[in-house]
């Protein structure tokens, strides 16, 4: 999947995403996102600081450069892990293109 | 490399660095019921127009709801009474599942309208739906449930949850309608899609939760609420301790191996705490706001109002149940039997229930009482006229089995 980094993206409509005990838990809302009983979606610590800044409003570039003080990492770590969650998430169907 | 995992509950731990104050909130949406089951200890009528003025109203629901939700509760238990009998249930439901709740609904399935099982298949409750099994045709059903159409109606409701997908697991009462039919019972439950085990039963029946008549029509009070009439019923259809045993035990070799286990980690007295179990590590609401320390228990003075105000859960959780749970008996019999009775792992003695039988909450339940012994026996654990109180050495008969 090819994710762009001018394009802005939201949380989608069929989750909900719920902060409790420091983790970042995404319940699906509607059919066909994770309908097992028992199961649940978490983010790795990666995934939450990113997670936090998808809000509809920044793009991804704009993301990855926000995210670069707060980490230490080698050049293009970031914006990979940006677009690898991003991807993971569209595919998903928990995050949604603006 | 996977940014997101997907968990299952129960196998793998979600909580990194610490438990949230609840993990489920267990709501009873109403008393009132479109059944009237012989052996029910809560229901009220469906039309019991009081008792619906004083439940919660939809905006009550939905404040405890949105407290629990940020007091990090997973998942709620919508039961009854019927939830489905609310008008306002559709409504509940989706604002439940809105705050990121998964819904665990207790349901008779009678009022399963295409309208419901379309909206279980559309927003799913995360959680398997229970449906109550009373009976595997209109004579038993409808005797134990006191309507006349009802068992059409449960199997239209269940039929409904099928053609839509929605998963969900039945459970059965075993009254004297439906011991007769287990055997057809266990075969349809074993077709069904989520059951991946043999149904679970209840067979020891409580009697009345409220100690009230529940207003039947079957059974109308001869002076003013008259319950000891209704557990009359409820006694009379409760099992036997010894047939109760002897259908635990029906497959003897998995029935002795479950034991096996259970006994060498349940089996002690228990002294003279009153709550050696989870009581109070979570929350009940009632249907008319009050926070309960477990479903059963509702002896006046261990609830807590959520109508006093905002923030009830949380004193309930952090202040009231605490110290609840440090109530310790005072019965001199509760104290001479049930404090140094090793079988307490065994028995379903507890406040509530005793609570339920005599109005306090440390009087010894004498049914419960003869159930544990009778298992007790049967395991080899006592021999004939043995009371397991007077037993000295009773890591000794542990052992044995």
């Amino acid at each position: 999947m090819n994710i762009a980094a001018d394009a802005v993206y939201k949380p989608s409509d069929d989750v909900v995403a719920r902060e409790i005990e420091g983790e970042i838990i995404i319940v699906p809302l509607v059919a066909g996102i994770g309908d097992m009983e028992d199961e649940l979606f978490t983010l790795n610590d990666t995934g939450k600081a990113i997670w936090d800044k998808l809000d509809g409003q920044r793009s991804l570039a704009d993301v990855v450069t926000e995210l670069s003080p707060e980490f230490e990492a080698e050049d293009g770590a970031i914006e990979r892990d940006v677009l690898g969650l991003v991807a993971e998430l569209v595919q998903r169907k928990m995050l949604v293109a603006v | 490399m996977s940014y997101v995992t997907r968990r299952k509950l129960g196998e793998q731990p979600l909580w990194q660095h610490g438990q949230p104050l609840l993990g489920r909130l267990d709501i009873e949406l109403t008393e009132r019921c479109d059944n009237d089951c012989v052996h029910c200890c809560i229901c009220l009528p469906e039309h019991d127009e009081a008792a619906r003025r004083r439940e919660m109203s939809t905006a009550q629901v939905q404040a405890v709801l949105t407290e629990a939700a940020a007091l990090g509760a997973l998942a709620v238990r919508f039961t009854g009474g019927e939830p489905l009998i609310r008008d306002d249930f559709e409504e509940l439901y989706l604002f439940a599942r809105r705050l990121g709740l998964k819904v665990m609904l207790f349901t008779n399935a009678r009022g399963v309208t295409p309208r419901i099982a379309d909206l279980l298949a559309r927003v799913p409750p995360l959680e398997l739906v229970e449906v109550s099994v009373y009976g595997m045709s209109g004579r038993t059903y409808d005797g134990a449930s006191r309507r006349r159409g009802s068992y059409d109606e449960f199997r239209r409701g269940v039929e409904l949850l099928l053609e839509r997908g929605v998963r969900f697991v039945v459970k059965g009462a075993l009254l004297p309608g439906l011991a007769g039919e287990v055997a057809e019972f266990e075969e349809w439950a074993a077709t069904l899609p989520a059951m991946d085990k043999p149904p679970g039963y209840s067979m020891f029946f409580d009697l009345r939760g409220r100690r009230d008549c529940g207003g039947s029509a079957a059974e109308p009070p001869a002076a003013g609420c008259d319950f000891e009439r209704r557990n009359e019923t409820i006694r009379r259809v409760r099992l036997s301790p010894a047939d109760g045993v002897r259908f635990l035990s029906r497959d003897r070799e998995r029935y002795l191996k479950d034991m096996r286990e259970f006994c060498s980690k349940f089996m002690r007295p228990p002294g003279d705490t009153l709550f050696s179990c989870g009581a109070g590590h979570g929350a009940c609401v009632d249907a008319y706001g009050a926070v309960q320390a477990c479903l059963p228990l509702r002896a006046p003075d261990t609830v807590v109002s959520l109508r006093d105000e905002p923030g009830s859960l949380r004193y309930a959780l952090t202040e009231a149940f605490p110290r609840l749970r440090e109530a310790r008996a005072t019965n001199p019999e509760y104290l001479r039997r049930c404090a140094v009775c090793f079988l307490k792992g065994l028995c379903e003695q507890c406040p509530a229930k005793s609570w339920a039988e005599s109005g306090t909450l440390d009087t010894p339940v004498e049914y419960l009482c003869e159930v544990a012994h009778e298992q007790a026996r049967d395991l080899g654990l006592l021999e004939p006229g043995e009371s397991a109180w007077q037993i000295e050495d009773w890591k000794g008969r542990v052992e044995r089995i």
